[in-house]
């Protein structure tokens, strides 16, 4: 089927991070890439929306609100490509763990809260491997919400979902936006077998948590180097 | 009543789409745009408010499409989801807004030379098919067949050089680029005609005068335009 996603046979290991913004998944996975790091394994960590010749047109777009539902999941899933392509799938191909600061995960819940139809987004990135571990830093929406209208941010157009028209107050629309990307995330637990992480907990426990999934799953002595550096 | 290929295009009803879809197909060269031109002052001379659209004309991404051919940057997959946001933009921002108020959109290619040019680059027809399932079916489509060897000698009389990619170089089927052009556009032949069995396209022979084949498409034309007469 199209839209299903399927396990990689690639010496690489992949780890992706995904939870609402302000849920700490960013803090997480930089403590991972540390502690991953400091025993010498080969490790890469890549954040989304990061790819240098997409970013002017996705700029443009947003700056100019020139973007539909379904052009913004496109231009995102460019962008994912382009950087799957040059980055994410040599590195597991070249025996990495590569670390994803948010993956398809966080196109399938924006395009499908904006919506545009689940099965052809899921058909979209069909192209890219189902990583080896999802964690989802799961948060109440009003921690996460606390945490990143706390300090009255200048919440930009499309990060408030402004162009879904739930409100005119960019801070009233950024909650609502937010409670329905949450609803889809909890759907997809189950579906796609996320690692649930109480993000409510101290982060060093969470620290602990993930560290100790880590370990089980992945053999991480077969991540040395091998030549001296 | 149009309809989508696929699941369609969020927020876009296909009942309200009372205007006229005509694409037309066909390599560089076959005398495609000539042709566009041509039907357009027709159908504007019948009194038919007239659309133009095509390929890499969007305001959200022509710019960097050009630029990362040009430099050969980004893998396949990025080139082709970077042609389908061109497209989708135009779709959205241009051919939707036409067809509700009922004009006629001619569009000098459509879908299918995207499909063409991945499927010739070992692309995933399944996965193209459901991305391109945003695509409204066309009431008409022509594709304008011309052979290779005639192809090669209006390419050289209106550039004096082979296109990089209308040659497919980037495939490495031949070094040589007179030889790379005829097997790849062999390939998108015979994925066009593939494609004619499936989507149901108008071949028209485009070996023949201008004037011959301008006359051809008035006459394909007319009755689709009479449906909505009637």
């Amino acid at each position: 089927m199209a839209g299903q996603r399927k396990g990689h046979a690639y010496p690489g290991r992949l780890i992706a991070v995904e939870g609402l913004d302000g849920s700490g998944k960013s803090t997480q996975i930089y403590l991972v890439k540390r502690w991953l790091e400091l025993q010498d394994l080969k490790v890469f960590f890549t954040e989304w929306n990061s790819s240098v010749v997409v970013k002017n047109a996705t700029k443009r777009g947003k700056k100019r609100q020139l973007l539909t539902p379904t052009t913004f999941s496109l231009i995102h899933c460019t962008d994912f490509a382009d950087r799957y392509e040059h980055q994410v799938l040599p590195l597991l191909q070249a025996g990495y763990i590569v670390l994803a600061d948010r993956y398809v995960f966080t196109a399938f819940a924006r395009d499908i809260v904006r919506g545009c139809d689940r099965e052809w987004v899921h058909n979209l990135y069909s192209f890219a491997v189902e990583p080896d571990i999802t964690f989802f830093f799961k948060v109440p929406l009003d921690t996460a919400l606390g945490r990143i209208l706390g300090g009255r941010p200048s919440l930009k157009y499309f990060e408030a979902g402004m162009d879904l028209g739930l409100s005119q107050d960019p801070y009233e629309s950024f909650r609502l936006f937010q409670k329905r990307i949450n609803d889809v995330y909890l759907k997809m637990v189950r579906e796609f077998g996320f690692v649930a992480v109480d993000a409510a907990q101290a982060s060093e426990v969470q620290q602990e948590q993930v560290r100790a999934i880590v370990t089980e799953r992945i053999d991480l002595p077969g991540f040395r180097w091998r030549t001296r550096r | 009543m149009k309809r989508f290929y696929g699941r369609g295009l969020p927020g876009v009803a296909s009942k309200d789409l009372s205007g006229k879809l005509i694409v037309l197909e066909g390599a560089d060269g076959s005398g495609r745009s000539t042709q566009a031109e041509l039907l357009t002052a027709w159908l504007e001379r019948k009194g038919y408010a007239t659309v133009n659209v095509g390929l890499n004309r969007s305001t959200l991404v022509s710019r960097e499409l050009s630029r990362a051919k040009g430099g050969n940057v980004l893998s396949q997959r990025t080139l082709s989801l970077f042609y389908a946001t061109d497209f989708a933009d135009q779709l959205e921002n241009r051919i939707v807004p036409a067809l509700k108020a009922g004009f006629v959109v001619l569009a000098d290619r459509y879908i299918y030379t995207l499909i063409a040019r991945d499927v010739a680059r070992e692309g995933d027809r399944a996965w193209l098919e459901s991305l391109y399932g945003i695509a409204i079916v066309p009431d008409i489509v022509f594709y304008l067949r011309v052979s290779p060897r005639q192809l090669v000698e209006r390419n050289f009389q209106k550039h004096a050089t082979l296109d990089y990619w209308e040659s497919g170089m980037d495939l490495g089927l031949s070094r040589d680029m007179f030889q790379s052009f005829l097997k790849y556009q062999g390939l998108i032949q015979a994925e066009f005609e593939r494609m004619q069995k499936a989507y149901g396209f108008d071949i028209l022979n485009g070996n023949r005068s201008i004037r011959a084949i301008a006359k051809d498409l008035q006459a394909r034309v007319e009755p689709i335009l009479e449906r909505s007469a009637a």
